[in-house]
């Protein structure tokens, strides 16, 4: 049924269908709404799970990290600083094999602090072994939480998985929602049933040290499983559609890029601004396009070479900076194309929007503009060069 | 198999008053039980892959997070209407617990949750190699509070854990020691009869840390009961309920077993501040037992 929902609303109603035993979550702006209605969705017997408020983010991931090992489903969500004081537990997690969801509500890290959005936070942990997907506007919002349990849970992949929504833009932005019903939900995704959990009648040691006989190997796994994953993406979005009428590629999303000369890629909300200017451009004969990064993990490399592989221009926006190297999503498009044949003659990169800085249509005009000329490297737009003089005598 | 549910086989080093402990406490657990458990050495020395010491189960996660990890545990087990049937421990180290796990034990304490949480205290950090932590004593020489010519040793007294895990309201507070097997298990099986939160701390001598033969633990871990130094205690609902009284040996006699406090001997001076810290807990627990009702030893 379609209603008007609040983005933090949709990600909570859509847990609530999803029926986790156990929720634990530490506060943070801008992911407070969604923990805020569990905790009352619990308090008013509406969602039967035990909500355990922690003292720290550390706790959250260890809480919901014992309940997945006692084998009952789980969730928690932060944003930012409370992602990286989680991002010890968060790799353990995906290393001990725990199927858990968690929403990020994407936030700038500080210093200098701000509140705002970018997706620093979730970036960063890209090398954790979680699945991460970036949703671009609310529906995608509940429809990929669905999956995600569904992706974490099967006994082919067991590992966690992070859907990241960019703070305020989405957490308290409000659209209109296609809610599932909680039939549909129920057929779709089945109670968990633990490959491997705590049982007194069947002793087990979940989380030994493991000597370098054996290490590589449990690492090794993981990196296989994230190759799965991208099999197993499509046949679950399939499944998808077929369940509740919306369909998705899910590893990347193409807007107009078949006959395009000039290409931007990106991945969450900002997809939406693109595709606007992409139609406003189109309308002038413009010949652009928009190729949206959905999975980020797995990195869908041989989906974004067949999109790009004919494109002459492409830009790529970046909402994260690796201090000191080359923007994260460019590096790893500019490597996708090594050594090809086929391949795009210039694949430009753009620092966009951090800390809550508005990209505004003009902005992503711009890029297209620059996209024109010659190649550019982690070109920070709408700098403010008035803001870094700096006398010292 | 054996008959314990802590198996021989594990890699500790032999005298170690941890294993010895640990073996105890699950014995007295009884096997439903669930265990999670801190980085340290009793991880590391008892769930090598692939072989594991532990015949429950078990979960290690990190250093700081047991008592985070067993709440997780524990809401599960509510969840699915298990909770009254099964145990829930969490155990870690002196560090594991007063220093780096210290934020997530007070919320588990906080929390109300019904989990015994079990600090093995060897006083350092042993697996790292004996660096001092907040629970090593007074004036101990360990890597990190080395001895030398403008010091002592450590320079902090032991961070009153037991009266911190107290100081959250918890049902059920007690120290012990591996010295006296009986009345440890005596409080396991007492604090799991309790529902809520509990706290024990063991202490557990480390003969490579304290620098004492190892066959000496047993002797050792009752000296520092005896002296005073290590008082066995235990409160219910905030109620000192008991303590074990002692004859108050002068603490020369457990500091002259061990390598780690030598280079107090010979100096008075040195070892009265010690005395100091044995001459508060005796009086504030009423320890000493009166010259006409003494048991010999």
């Amino acid at each position: 049924m379609k209603e008007f929902l609040e983005g933090s609303m949709a990600v909570a109603r859509t847990v609530q269908l999803c029926k986790p035993g156990v929720i634990s979550a530490y506060p943070i702006t801008p992911q407070t709404h969604i923990v805020e209605e569990l905790a009352q969705m619990v308090a008013d017997g509406h969602l039967n799970a035990e909500f355990v408020n922690v003292e720290s983010e550390h706790s959250a991931a260890s809480v919901v990290l014992g309940a997945l090992a006692a084998g009952v489903r789980a969730y928690t969500a932060t944003s930012s600083q409370g992602l990286l004081l989680m991002s010890e537990v968060i790799f353990n997690i995906a290393g001990m094999r725990l199927p858990l969801v968690l929403t990020d509500a994407n936030r700038a890290i500080s210093a200098p602090i701000n509140i705002w959005n970018d997706q620093q936070d979730t970036v960063s942990l890209r090398d954790a072994g979680w699945v991460q997907l970036y949703v671009e506007n609310l529906q995608e919002t509940v429809d990929f939480h669905i999956m995600a349990y569904k992706l974490a849970e099967d006994k082919n992949i067991m590992l966690p998985v992070m859907v990241c929504m960019d703070g305020f833009i989405l957490t308290h932005g409000i659209e209109s929602v296609d809610m599932p019903s909680q039939e549909q939900v129920d057929k779709f995704l089945p109670p968990y049933k633990a490959l491997y959990k705590l049982d007194v009648d069947n002793p087990m040691t979940l989380g030994p040290l493991a000597d370098p006989d054996y290490y590589t190997e449990a690492r090794y796994a993981i990196q296989e499983t994230q190759k799965k994953v991208l099999e197993v993406i499509p046949r679950l979005t399939a499944d998808f559609a077929r369940a509740f009428g919306r369909t998705y590629n899910g590893l990347i999303e193409e807007y107009h890029t078949k006959d395009a000369e000039r290409v931007i890629v990106a991945m969450g909300s900002v997809c939406g601004s693109i595709k606007d200017v992409v139609d406003e451009l189109r309308s002038k004969g413009k010949k652009v396009g928009l190729l949206k990064i959905v999975s980020y993990r797995p990195f869908p490399a041989q989906e974004i070479y067949d999109a790009l592989k004919n494109v002459s221009k492409v830009g790529v926006v970046d909402r994260a900076v690796s201090l000191g190297s080359f923007a994260p999503l460019a590096s790893e498009i500019k490597a996708t194309f090594f050594g090809k044949k086929k391949k795009p003659d210039t694949i430009s990169s753009f620092v966009v929007g951090l800390g809550g800085r508005d990209i505004t249509k003009d902005s992503i005009k711009e890029i297209f503009r620059m996209l024109t000329q010659k190649e550019k490297t982690g070109e920070f737009i709408d700098l403010k060069p008035e803001l870094l003089k700096e006398n010292y005598e | 198999m054996s008959n314990h549910l802590y198996a021989p086989g594990h890699t500790a080093c032999s005298g170690c008053g941890q294993a010895m402990a640990v073996r105890y406490v699950l014995d007295a657990a009884g096997k439903n039980t669930m265990v999670a458990n801190n980085t340290g050495c009793l991880e590391v020395f008892s769930t090598k892959y692939p072989e594991s010491a532990f015949e429950v189960p078990f979960v290690h996660s990190l250093f700081e997070n047991c008592a985070a990890v067993a709440s997780g545990v524990e809401a599960a087990l509510k969840y699915l209407g298990k909770k009254d049937s099964i145990n829930v421990i969490a155990e870690a180290g002196d560090g594991g617990t007063a220093d780096i796990g210290l934020q997530a034990l007070s919320g588990m304490l906080e929390r109300g949750h019904d989990i015994l949480y079990v600090c093995y205290d060897n006083e350092a950090y042993m697996n790292t190699g004996i660096q001092r932590s907040g629970l090593t004593p007074f004036k101990a020489n360990t890597t990190t509070s080395p001895k030398g010519a403008k010091s002592f040793g450590n320079l902090r007294y032991k961070k009153p854990m037991p009266e911190i895990a107290l100081a959250h309201g918890i049902p059920y507070m007690a120290t012990a020691t591996v010295g006296y097997p009986q009345d440890l298990q005596r409080k396991v099986k007492k604090a799991l009869s309790i529902k809520g939160p509990k706290y024990i701390q063991v202490h557990v001598p480390c003969p490579l840390g304290w620098q004492h033969p190892s066959n000496q633990t047993f002797d050792v871990a009752k000296l520092a009961v005896e002296t005073g130094l290590y008082p066995l205690v235990e409160f219910e609902n905030g109620k000192l309920i008991g303590v074990r009284k002692i004859k108050a040996l002068p603490v020369e006699e457990y500091l002259k077993v061990q390598g780690r406090f030598k280079h107090l001997l010979g100096n008075a001076e040195e070892i009265k501040l010690v005395q100091d810290v044995a001459n508060a807990s005796i009086a504030k627990y009423n320890l000493k037992i009166e010259a006409d009702t003494a048991q010999p030893a």
